[in-house]
């Protein structure tokens, strides 16, 4: 263990954790969004919007997100967008943990029992009130775990988006093992920093969630 | 400069090879991850404590950090240490070990979820501790948790398209190839896609149907 060299590259790691984190804030952000629309769409009423829903989750689900980036950084050019790599990186891993996070909305949304729905419609709400007001309220509390697995999971996707040179932390250690040869040591370093990162998240979705648990 | 779909038909036999080796590399790790899990699994649950701490932290950080950095570390850490990978085995053990991580959890909450009555059972008729473990619990709990371990099979596939990083010529490296060619991105990347939505869709099935059989054979 070279740790002379620890303490020497480690300030660079740091400013490459800053930028894994911004990516894993606007990507997650961007995520919840689409998969708000998108489970409003698959719940929808219309079927037009029900089939948009479900091939929107069908598509991102069954290809490569790393194939997905790929069109959007390289090949949106070709069709006039012209993103820089942080950007692209954002949207693309946005776009993908939406897809998951559709069915994760999706199903908190369904399992709030039926009957819940039925009443709050025999006291006269309308459809979207009894949404608003009873299902959503109820659906919330439950969403919040299995997001948690979506958010857990896309701060480590988010490594991706080195190989379209966005300088994060795993494009980071990925140049200093090629110039120091000290891959261990790299991949400890960056290792540590995205464990410290995904476990203070997984406690504060932890507290959420004890937060709002129904006593 | 627009798309023109005209391009890649001239290189969908290279695609083809790549998506075959795609499916060669999904198998091979897969099936690494799974055997791996199970020794993880047993390990972390019953392994003396000079294999059960380290297999506990292994776990821990291969769950912890990106599958890329595991690769990177795979690819160039082994050289460090004398041992000369070529990048497809280096990617197969990266992905196996990536998943193995994974499936091991999966396979722990199985074994802890097989009624103690089994073990006490075969205990009782005068099997060894070893002997119980490995024909009657883990036989159950792989069969309780296949739907879980068909989701990260899944996963594997698509992560697979991550070997192309460290030169593994799959799937995704064949359409790099054809787009320095060509310099067709779109199409190109485009036409990996739908490879692997067609070859994920096949996975599917496949994993229904083994789920179904083993469901019968309950």
């Amino acid at each position: 263990m070279d740790v002379e060299l620890l303490l020497r590259v480690y300030p660079f790691f740091l400013e490459a954790a800053l930028v894994t984190v911004q990516l894993s804030v606007l990507s997650i952000a961007l995520g919840l969004v689409c998969g708000a629309l998108g489970a409003s769409a698959r719940l929808s009423q219309l079927r037009i919007l029900r089939f948009v829903g479900a091939a929107y989750v069908s598509v991102i689900r069954g290809t490569p997100a790393l194939i997905q980036l790929f069109i959007l950084y390289f090949g949106g050019p070709q069709i006039g967008i012209q993103l820089d790599a942080f950007t692209a990186g954002v949207i693309g891993l946005g776009v993908n943990i939406g897809a998951y996070m559709t069915e994760t909305i999706r199903g908190a949304i369904i399992a709030v029992d039926r009957g819940q729905t039925e009443a709050a419609r025999t006291l006269g709400m309308s459809r979207g009130q009894a949404m608003r007001n009873v299902i959503l309220p109820q659906a919330l509390r439950l969403m919040i775990r299995p997001l948690g697995v979506n958010i857990n999971a896309q701060i480590k996707g988010t490594a991706l988006v080195a190989a379209i040179s966005v300088v994060e932390l795993t494009y980071t250690a990925q140049r200093y093992i090629a110039s120091t040869y000290k891959p261990f040591e790299m991949f400890l370093l960056a290792g540590m920093i995205y464990l410290v990162i995904i476990s203070a998240t997984g406690a504060a979705i932890a507290w959420l969630d004890r937060r709002v648990a129904i006593r | 400069m627009g798309l023109d779909f005209g391009v890649v038909p001239g290189y969908l036999g290279a695609l083809s090879v790549g998506a075959g080796w795609t499916v060669v590399i999904t198998v091979l790790a897969g099936a690494f991850s799974i055997v791996a899990g199970v020794l993880f699994a047993v390990g972390g649950l019953y392994g003396h404590p000079l294999i059960r701490y380290p297999v506990k932290a292994f776990v821990w950080l291969f769950r912890g950090t990106p599958l890329l950095l595991q690769l990177f570390l795979i690819y160039f850490g082994l050289v460090e240490i004398g041992i000369d990978l070529n990048a497809f085995v280096a990617g197969v053990i990266g992905l196996g070990l990536h998943f193995a991580a994974y499936n091991a959890d999966i396979i722990q909450a199985g074994i802890v979820a097989v009624d103690r009555g089994q073990t006490e059972a075969g205990r009782t008729l005068g099997l060894s501790r070893y002997q119980t473990v490995s024909r009657i619990v883990v036989p159950q709990a792989v069969r309780d948790v296949v739907p879980a371990l068909g989701n990260n099979m899944i996963a594997l596939l698509k992560d697979s398209a991550l070997v192309s990083v460290i030169g593994v010529a799959e799937l995704t490296l064949s359409a790099q190839l054809a787009i320095s060619k060509t310099f067709r991105p779109f199409e190109f990347y485009f036409a990996a896609a739908v490879f692997y939505y067609v070859i994920n869709l096949c996975l599917e099935a496949a994993l229904s149907r083994i789920e179904r059989r083993m469901e019968a054979a309950r």
